[in-house]
């Protein structure tokens, strides 16, 4: 027991001293998004306040833009890559805010700032096989009327959205019959062998250079704005001034084709977003920056020590309050069945929510403290209920005879019942311990680091060596390393005579 | 040495101990006997603390029994279950050895008195560092004896300590109690369901019925001027099939 008490003390305490290095020049966080061209963003804006001197930590793939927001407003975030469409209709919703400078006005009212947008419009087109498109001499979605037997396939969103086909049709006054819903990688396909001629896309989609696709333009402005800008705190451009005006230079230079060739470049060509971030500083816009980029074994490195971090600081804090809670519920009755209640509950909200709702609950903090709190919460049931029921099924002759020798009540808990019930509790660490290896692969989901970065990098760029070899396996691998450990932990923390073979005869 | 006025016990509607009187006599061997469902080893627990009276008062040696001095108490009395509810984690001597050394005995005391306790219980001193598992049903309960017998008790109680034994140990391990409560001239109170086994060791023997005392006295006087037909009932219910042949054949 005393062993496992230091291991316990000694993993909390390393944690809390692994933040402490406090650089002079400020720190700004980037934030971004789950898809390749919000990280790619991320990373160019993370090499731009570097060149100012400061320092840059990009929390990449965020999940949702809900929690980009809350992370944005809680000060969590500095700075992340938005579309005024999405700000309009997800951010500013309800205040039928319509214009840049109106949104500006109400984003202010949150002590956030929005800067110009930064060149490219990444929002629902129309796009065709460049020959087709030329041979038909179509260039403009307005062109699409003329030529009445076009045959279109449209993602199934597409068909339904409010701004989809049907919005189309009528504004443009499109005559064609043709039309079919399906998946959009099959759609690719099927202009690529001429059984379609057009089909929607995103503007600034990576398949646009693959398939050598003629984005349509929009000339009746049908589909709404969805302008990348740079959404920052207001308080960041006071603290760091410097920085914000190098990453105000991205303002109006990045057009469409420049993001598209970006997005390909990691979408199609797999190099990571940061050496393409690094690229197009370099070249475009003349800074030095490098790949931010780690080896793969630097990267299995630090993605093992942030998971492990986030495994034994939760597992720590678990123990050194579930034990105390399950020996309070082994002794008091009625409290008991209250504290074994609420951890039940805790323990059937599913763990993402759980997570998301920590993260809110912290106003929105990102990284390894909401991760580690949830682990701890996801942690307790196992470790109380087994050291209430490693206490409450120590035989009654036992503590009768505990009881008798006229051993206090504390003497008794530590020279009796919790060795005896030491195995069971060790047990209930042991199913924590594995249960939070792989839970904390969803501190991936914001920012938390350890595998499941990886693994949510991966899905993000359809890298599925990445969600293996850097994610997965490991993490399995760790769950075994942590299992094996246990074991041989047991033979420390349970008494010798509780594991002896009993004898055969009497 | 230990008064008992008017306790008695009750768990929801059953009467587990109508109130009783008892007052054990210091240096001899008091055997509590009835048939299961009799009160007897409520009586015991009782004594030790183990259980509160729902009325009345427990004395010992004087003083009557509170929460507050029951912990003080409970070190100048021995007590031994039936299964010898040893520690399984601690080894023979750990278990015999845990409550001084909890006290604050030094290593050379603990060895000493181990050593004292052993030879006295006849204990195998190559077994003292086995633990209970490792033990014999007998060995187990003559390590629980040393375990109630650390601190030199002032009185001994005993939850049919002989219980689950086979009928060889058991004899043996009779022989040796009765030798060592002689020895100790100690207090002792034994609860027994065994006639044979209560005669055998009790100065005086208390029987018991239905929580409450049905008669008090030597063995022999139980047999001859019963108080209750139920204590001749009781008496002859356990003669063994030997003495029946004894009778058969003059």
């Amino acid at each position: 027991m005393r062993c496992l008490a230091v291991i316990v003390v000694g993993s909390v305490f390393g944690c809390t001293g692994v933040p402490a290095e406090q650089p002079a020049a400020p720190e700004i966080k980037i934030g971004s998004k789950t898809f390749t061209e919000s990280v790619i963003l991320g990373e160019i804006t993370a090499h731009l306040v570097e060149s100012s001197g400061a320092r840059a930590v990009h929390r990449r793939g965020i999940g949702g833009t809900g929690l980009l927001w809350l992370a944005l407003r809680g000060g969590e975030i500095d700075v992340y890559p938005d579309y005024t469409g999405t700000i309009v209709q997800e951010i500013l919703a309800g205040t039928g805010v319509r214009g840049e400078p109106a949104m500006r006005d109400e984003l202010a009212k949150f002590g956030i700032r929005m800067s110009r947008p930064l060149g490219f419009n990444n929002t629902y087109a129309m796009g065709m096989k460049k020959p087709v498109a030329a041979r038909l001499g179509i260039r403009k979605l307005s062109d699409l009327a003329r030529h009445p037997d076009l045959r279109f396939g449209f993602t199934n969103e597409f068909m339904t959205r409010e701004d989809g086909w049907p919005s189309l049709r009528d504004r443009y006054q499109l005559p064609q019959r043709n039309v079919t819903g399906l998946e959009h990688v099959l759609a690719y396909q099927a202009l690529e062998n001429g059984t379609l001629d057009a089909t929607d896309l995103y503007s600034t989609d990576a398949e646009i250079r693959f398939y050598d696709l003629a984005v349509l333009d929009d000339d009746l402005r049908h589909f709404p704005d969805y302008q990348a800008v740079l959404l920052y705190r207001a308080d960041f451009a006071d603290r760091a001034p410097g920085a914000v005006a190098a990453l105000l230079r991205l303002e109006g230079a990045i057009d469409e084709s420049a993001m598209i060739e970006m997005n390909a470049r990691t979408m199609l060509d797999k190099v990571p977003e940061s050496e393409v971030a690094a690229g197009y500083v370099r070249e475009q816009l003349g800074v030095q920056a490098t790949s931010r980029e780690e080896s793969f074994w630097q990267q299995l490195l630090t993605n093992a020590a942030n998971h492990l971090l986030l495994v034994t600081a939760s597992l720590g804090v678990a123990i050194l309050v579930a034990v105390p809670l399950g020996i309070l519920a082994a002794r008091r009755r009625r409290i008991g069945q209250t504290i074994l209640a609420i951890t039940g509950i805790v323990q059937t909200i599913p763990s993402l929510a759980l997570l998301l709702f920590v993260v809110a609950l912290l106003g929105g903090r990102l990284g390894a403290v909401p991760a580690i709190a949830a682990l701890f919460l996801y942690s307790l049931l196992p470790i109380v209920r087994n050291t209430y029921t490693g206490l409450h099924d120590i035989p009654p002759p036992l503590i009768e005879s505990a009881e008798a020798l006229g051993l206090s009540s504390g003497a008794r808990l530590r020279l009796i019942e919790l060795p005896l019930a030491s195995r069971t509790i060790l047990a209930g660490i042991k199913t924590a311990a594995v249960i939070n290896v792989g839970n904390a692969t969803l501190g991936g989901f914001i920012g938390a680091g350890g595998f499941g970065q990886p693994i949510f990098e991966g899905l993000r760029r359809f890298n599925f060596s990445e969600i293996f070899l850097q994610g997965a396996i490991p993490a399995a691998l760790l769950a075994l390393l942590v299992q094996g450990v246990f074991e041989i932990a047991e033979r420390f923390v349970v008494p010798k005579g509780l594991r002896v073979q009993a004898r055969t005869t009497d | 040495m230990l008064e008992l006025k008017n306790v008695s016990k009750t768990y929801g509607r059953t009467t587990a101990l109508a109130p009783t009187d008892l007052t054990v006599p210091a240096g001899r061997t008091t055997v509590l006997i009835g048939p299961s469902g009799c009160g007897k080893s409520t009586l015991l627990r009782l004594m030790v603390g183990l259980i509160e009276s729902d009325t009345g008062s427990v004395r010992f040696e004087g003083t009557p029994l509170t929460p507050a001095n029951i912990l003080e108490l409970r070190h100048r009395m021995g007590y031994v279950i039936q299964d010898g509810g040893l520690f399984p984690h601690l080894t023979a001597r750990g278990n015999a050895t845990l409550l001084a050394r909890h006290l604050g005995w030094s290593d050379a005391r603990l060895v000493a008195r181990v050593g004292e306790l052993a030879e006295l219980t006849q204990f195998p001193r190559d077994g003292l560092d086995r633990f209970p598992t490792q033990l014999s049903g007998g060995q187990r309960q003559r390590v629980a004896l040393m375990r109630a017998l650390v601190l030199d008790p002032h009185v001994l109680l005993l939850d049919e300590p002989l219980g689950a034994l086979d009928p060889i140990i058991r004899s043996d391990l009779q022989e040796d109690l009765r030798r060592i409560f002689q020895t100790l001239r100690k207090t002792v109170v034994l609860v027994t369901h065994d006639i044979g086994e209560a005669g055998f060791f009790g100065d005086e023997l208390i029987l018991l019925r239905d929580g409450g005392i049905v008669q008090r006295g030597t063995l022999e006087s139980l047999v001859r001027s019963p108080a209750d037909p139920f204590v001749t009932r009781f008496i002859n219910a356990q003669r063994s099939p030997l003495e029946s042949m004894e009778r058969v054949q003059p």
